[in-house]
């Protein structure tokens, strides 16, 4: 194929990746949009194969094979709760290969046509550089995240003396080393560059605690565009600069996004430390205060009687398995006449739009399930607010108490609804470690148990 | 005139593709973004593009093999990618 006939189908893979981003802009396109990420993949593969410098198939054909099968029995198997977990360990996949490609383009460069052993021109190693480095932090990253995610190590932020500065030595020391190799095309520094950033990966993603796991998986989303974009730079693709920058942009602004749900600046949640023992322990001794508990049966008689409720489902609720309850729990509630929605907040779940996905699956429809804007209106005109598995984002004190570390957080207005029904294991705070003043409300009732079997019960209830 | 450097091209066309993606992004619907994060995590797989070439024409065997490891973990995600990105987008367009 020749050179200009390949640089045109490449544009026509990164259109097709553009629609598939494009295409996710409402449920009914995305299937769609999906076929075209597809077949741009496929139409670069097939450009990449056809190109004339690539004369050996038999190692290209048993690596597509390979990772084909144990790509595809992965992602068929993988429970939804799972998802993030699965992601994370995704994106330590793309940072490991973007090491791997600029290791070949270094030992080899003729193979990529970028010029010869010794002789690479300086912004090229400066690119490849980058590449390299922002590859193996994600690499590295990645690990932890999956690590802390799937509960291999604890999501409590690990944070030692000196531990800025020497993040900020090593990031300082691995900038030296890229402009040095640029200049020297020195093989051994190369590596040297590759295990600080391995080394740097680790050191930045394992002070983060597992609350802002979230904006982390955003994050190493965008790193492994980024990675992508810095190898394109390398051989002058222009298929590997479009796609790496979509993706680096796409993951930038998640993590914005998941930031502002939680009010806090990605500084902040790169510095560390937030959502573990310290800021429970942080926490002022509380006292004894009253508040009312109730039993299944009490809300299962409140909500048939209620003309509407909305369901406000959080983390919690997922862990236990619920969803497939709630959802057969609110089936008959709809039965009986009340309108339910659910209410979603930006940081439901482990990883952007996670608690939507749990919720699909659980067949719950599209059209019930809304975003915090959307719906929080609507919680002064509903007789009922059920809340499953989540707190700190019903927590009124993010909206009164300056004091409170959760201060200045959007959430969700669920103590203007008529009678809140909040399910919980016991009294304990949430993930940041404050009281909420909700469970002391008059009109609340506590529902005291695991939330898949109170789902359970209230159903037994509505069915008597 | 002098000839415009391609790195300024490149770099050219790398803004230009931050731009797209950041309002393609922006519209893209709350709901799905699961389904955002999965499907980007695969298209930045097509670094096998570069992998491909390590694999299939270097005369060495390490950088083969470099090009080998990196094809197979970039299928690895492509494949994954797309197929648990279509197993979401079903439940969310699930008949009844």
């Amino acid at each position: 194929m020749s050179a200009n006939l390949s640089a045109i189908s490449y544009l026509v893979s990164s259109v097709c990746f553009i629609l598939a981003l494009q295409g996710l802009s409402s449920a009914k396109t995305s299937q769609r949009g999906l076929t075209l990420g597809i077949l741009g993949m496929a139409l670069a593969v097939l450009t990449t194969i056809g190109s004339p410098i690539v004369t050996d198939y038999g190692w290209i054909l048993s690596g597509l094979i390979l990772g084909g099968v144990i790509g595809t029995a992965i992602a068929k198997k993988i429970q939804m709760t799972a998802l993030p977990q699965l992601v994370a360990a995704f994106h330590s996949l793309v940072g490991l290969a973007a090491v791997c490609v600029a290791a070949a383009a270094l030992y080899e460069p003729r193979a990529f046509s970028i010029g010869e052993v010794g002789h690479l021109a300086a912004g090229s190693l400066i690119e490849m550089g980058l590449g390299v480095a922002i590859g193996a932090i994600t690499f590295t990253g990645s690990i932890v995240a999956f690590a802390k995610l799937q509960g291999l190590v604890s999501g409590n932020p690990l944070i030692f003396k000196g531990q800025h500065p020497l993040n900020a030595a090593l990031g300082i020391g691995l900038i030296l080393m890229i402009a040095f190799f640029a200049g020297s095309e020195s093989h051994s520094l190369f590596w040297l560059m590759t295990f600080v950033s391995l080394g740097l990966g680790f050191l930045l993603i394992l002070p983060i605690g597992g609350a802002d796991m979230p904006v982390v998986i955003s994050m190493l989303n965008s790193y492994s565009g980024w990675a992508a974009a810095g190898i394109g730079f390398t051989f002058g693709n222009s298929l590997l600069i479009i796609t790496g920058a979509l993706v680096g942009s796409s993951g930038a602004i998640l993590s914005y996004i998941m930031c502002k749900g939680m009010n806090r600046s990605i500084i902040n949640i790169i510095l560390g430390g937030f959502g573990g023992d310290q800021a429970a322990a942080a926490q002022r001794g509380a006292e004894q205060r009253a508040f009312k508990a109730g039993s299944a049966e009490d809300a299962g008689f409140i909500m048939k009687n209620a003309k509407s409720v909305i369901i406000v489902p959080g983390y919690g609720m997922a862990v236990a398995q619920a969803q497939h309850a709630l959802r057969e729990m609110s089936d008959i509630l709809k039965k009986e006449g009340v309108k339910v929605r659910y209410a979603i907040h930006p940081v439901a779940g482990r990883m952007p739009g996670h608690m939507n996905v749990l919720l699909a699956e659980a067949n719950v429809p599209y059209e019930d399930v809304l975003e915090l804007d959307e719906i929080n209106r609507d919680f002064a005109v509903t007789d009922v607010a059920f809340v499953i598995g989540a707190n700190d984002v019903t927590n009124p004190a993010a909206k009164t108490d300056s004091t409170s570390p959760i201060f200045g957080m959007p959430i969700l207005d669920v103590e203007k609804a008529k009678t809140v029904l909040f399910v919980k294991r016991s009294m304990s705070p949430g993930y940041a470690g404050v009281d909420n003043e909700l469970f002391y409300k008059d009109n609340t009732l506590m529902l005291f148990g695991d939330a898949k079997k109170m789902c359970e019960e209230i159903i037994k209830a509505l069915e008597e | 005139m002098d000839l415009i450097s391609p790195f300024v091209q490149e770099l050219t066309v790398f803004v230009l593709a931050v731009f797209v993606g950041y309002y393609v992004v922006w519209k893209v619907t709350p709901a799905l973004h699961s389904p955002l994060m999965s499907v980007t995590n695969a298209i930045s797989s097509v670094i096998i593009v570069g992998a491909i070439l390590a694999a299939g024409s270097a005369q060495d065997t390490m950088t083969q093999l470099f090009g080998f490891a990196a094809v197979t973990m970039a299928a690895v995600n492509i494949f994954g990618g797309f197929v648990v990105t279509r197993r979401m987008l079903e439940m969310f367009n699930k008949k009844k």
